[in-house]
């Protein structure tokens, strides 16, 4: 045991262990172990994605066949022509498929809490709130590879959004935004569900109404009186015209705003309630 | 300064209507080996992780170096290290991404990190290995691995739960002698194990746990020795003497000897040691020639037998309510 005395390692000359009761202890995490235990955290998520790529299908493949699919479908009946519809869905296609991506989080999560080294995890003395943080911050890497290939699907297939460069990566970046911070409802799922197909279930009733109850796809006034209700309060549909005025005019509105705000009430309520969750699991 | 490690009072673990631990109460100096000892479903694995902060006892209390489990539990997993009956290491993950995860959780940072990761892969024979995917691995290198992140911290108390179990006999040598040399650095272990010898081997102290309470409790000789007499084997050299050898047992202890089917062995029960002379004194006076003689202490396998009435079979699938889930299975 002599090989492991490090410098900052709690051993005693000799290769001794420093007995319990000759150490001090902390009785609270600070703020920056919170940070560092939940980029440590990210840092394994990040290598668990390079190590299974197939988990990227959603991410990856999703994207490409739902824009050209939308676009193609849809395009004639509702804008007249693919290419009068292109500013309409691809929008509408970025939010819904970045948020679908973050409705899969709360599944992996699922599968990976019931992993043995979850108890490794909370018997060291690190935040409670790194196991989830981290994982939700390498998943950023997820949304950031849907943003950018149905941005890209779109400019194949002839869209040129106004804003310029600048407005549609604000765009993106507000995407990504908006679904990490609902990453943390379908966290909070992940966590309490049972079973990751039970999570995968409820987080689909949940994200379903959420997307397609907006004006992701189709004009609002199409609808009927009762629905514009909903749709029009919905923060998705705030998101997607944030997004649509970043993307076609390089302007940023009140959309914007809205949108952040929403989220910014969603990891209020969310964040905790997952984190208290697991904690009680634990 | 406390020299208790682990001070245990009444810890109660309920899941549904199955006590599976019910009034633990365990006291472990510093600085030895404690073994609990049980046969599967007995409640180990629920009191390790109440210990271990993983589980909020239903009841009772316990404590680590003085510092209550359920009030501080952030202080007591600065000063614990669990390895746990399944490897809790990360899969996904090569073994040196294991150690450099669970050295940035411990504060270890940049070449700190790196350097005691280097460490630990050497001390435990893994430096070949490290960069291979965990799927790989034998089960032997997983729990190698799996004691090493837990003593990437210099904990000064050790949980262990069924470190060998599952092992060939090498590797469950390798272990053994990996915790004998853990404790000579001062480290405080606790393991449980279904293994009878194993407890007899490694453990200053042994807490015989049956049906989620502690039945006995003692160092390994003094359990055998509760269980009552030492036994002495007489080996005969002539078959046909074992009659007469039997007789002379009767008459000198006044205990019946057990003959083995191959009648060369007598099996005899000593409840006073000093009289076996007298015994041997009369054998030769008989003329009955002795090949060999022993004396034997109990095997802890007589002793789970003879604590508990019933021996150290598993008790996750008898004598449980129907339908409860076995505890050592219960994860978070």
């Amino acid at each position: 045991m002599t090989t492991l005395t490090t410098a900052s390692a709690p051993v005693a000359p000799g290769g001794r262990i420093v007995p319990g009761a000759e150490r001090t202890l902390r009785n609270r995490v600070t703020a920056g172990q919170a940070v560092s235990d939940s980029l440590a955290m990210a840092r394994r998520g990040l290598i668990k994605i390079r190590r299974t790529p197939e988990q990227l299908i959603d991410v990856t493949v999703q994207p490409i066949i739902f824009t050209l699919m939308f676009t193609y479908i849809f395009g004639g009946a509702i804008s007249g022509s693919i290419t009068a519809y292109l500013p309409v869905i691809i929008p509408g296609i970025l939010v819904q498929t970045v948020i679908t991506a973050s409705a899969v989080t709360g599944t992996q999560l699922r599968e990976d809490m019931d992993k043995g080294v979850f108890d490794r995890f909370k018997s060291l003395p690190i935040a409670r709130i790194a196991p989830l943080a981290g994982a939700l911050v390498a998943d950023l890497v997820r949304y950031l590879i849907a943003t950018t290939l149905t941005i890209v699907m779109g400019l194949v297939m002839g869209w040129r959004p106004g804003g310029g460069v600048g407005g549609v990566l604000l765009a993106g970046l507000l995407v990504i935004v908006c679904a990490w911070s609902l990453s943390w409802i379908f966290a909070f799922f992940g966590v309490i569900g049972r079973s990751a197909s039970s999570v995968q279930g409820i987080s689909f009733l949940v994200l379903f109404p959420l997307t397609f109850l907006s004006n992701a796809f189709v004009p609002v006034d199409t609808m009927p009186g009762w629905l514009q209700g909903f749709v029009n309060v919905n923060p998705v549909s705030h998101l997607v015209t944030a997004v649509r005025d970043l993307a076609s005019t390089g302007s940023v509105t009140g959309q914007v705003g809205i949108a952040l705000l929403s989220c910014a009430v969603v990891v209020a309520i969310f964040a905790p309630l997952a984190v208290r969750s697991y904690m009680k699991k634990a | 300064m406390t020299t208790t490690a682990i001070e245990a009072e009444g810890l109660v673990k309920t899941f549904g209507d199955n006590r599976a631990v019910d009034g633990v109460d365990l006291e472990v100096a510093t600085g030895t080996v404690y073994g609990v000892l049980g046969p599967n479903g007995a409640g180990k694995t629920t009191t390790i992780r109440m210990l271990a902060t993983l589980l909020r006892p239903d009841a009772g209390r316990a404590s680590v170096f003085g510092h209550d489990v359920s009030r501080e539990p952030f202080v007591v997993r600065q000063l614990i290290g669990v390895t746990g009956q399944y490897a809790s290491v990360d899969e996904t993950l090569s073994a040196t991404e294991n150690l450099l995860l669970f050295c940035r959780l411990n504060g270890l940072k940049g070449s700190a990190a790196t350097r005691r990761t280097r460490d630990l892969l050497e001390e435990f024979s893994l430096t070949d290995a490290a960069a291979r995917p965990l799927k790989n691995f034998s089960g032997g290198m997983r729990r190698r691995l799996d004691l090493a992140a837990s003593l990437i911290a210099q904990p000064p108390l050790l949980f262990l739960d069924e470190p060998t179990t599952g092992l060939d006999p090498r590797t469950r040598a390798q272990m053994w002698e990996t915790i004998r040399r853990l404790v000579a650095t001062g480290s405080t272990v606790l393991l449980t194990t279904q293994y009878l010898d194993e407890a007899d081997q490694l453990a200053d102290r042994i807490a015989v746990i049956d049906r989620g309470r502690v039945v006995a409790e003692g160092t390994g000789d003094e359990l055998k020795s509760s269980v009552g007499q030492q036994s002495l084997q007489l080996a005969l050299v002539r078959p046909d003497d074992a009659p007469a050898a039997q007789a002379a047992v009767l008459d000198v202890l006044g205990v019946a000897a057990t003959v083995s089917p191959e009648a060369r062995r007598l099996t005899v029960p000593v409840a006073d040691p000093a009289r076996v002379t007298d015994l041997l004194v009369r054998l030769r006076g008989g003329g009955v020639d002795l090949d060999g003689l022993s004396m034997d202490k109990p095997t802890l396998d007589e002793v789970f037998l003879t604590l508990t009435g019933h021996d150290a079979t598993d008790q996750s699938t008898t004598d449980r309510a129907a339908g409860s889930p076995e505890p050592e299975e219960i994860s978070a």
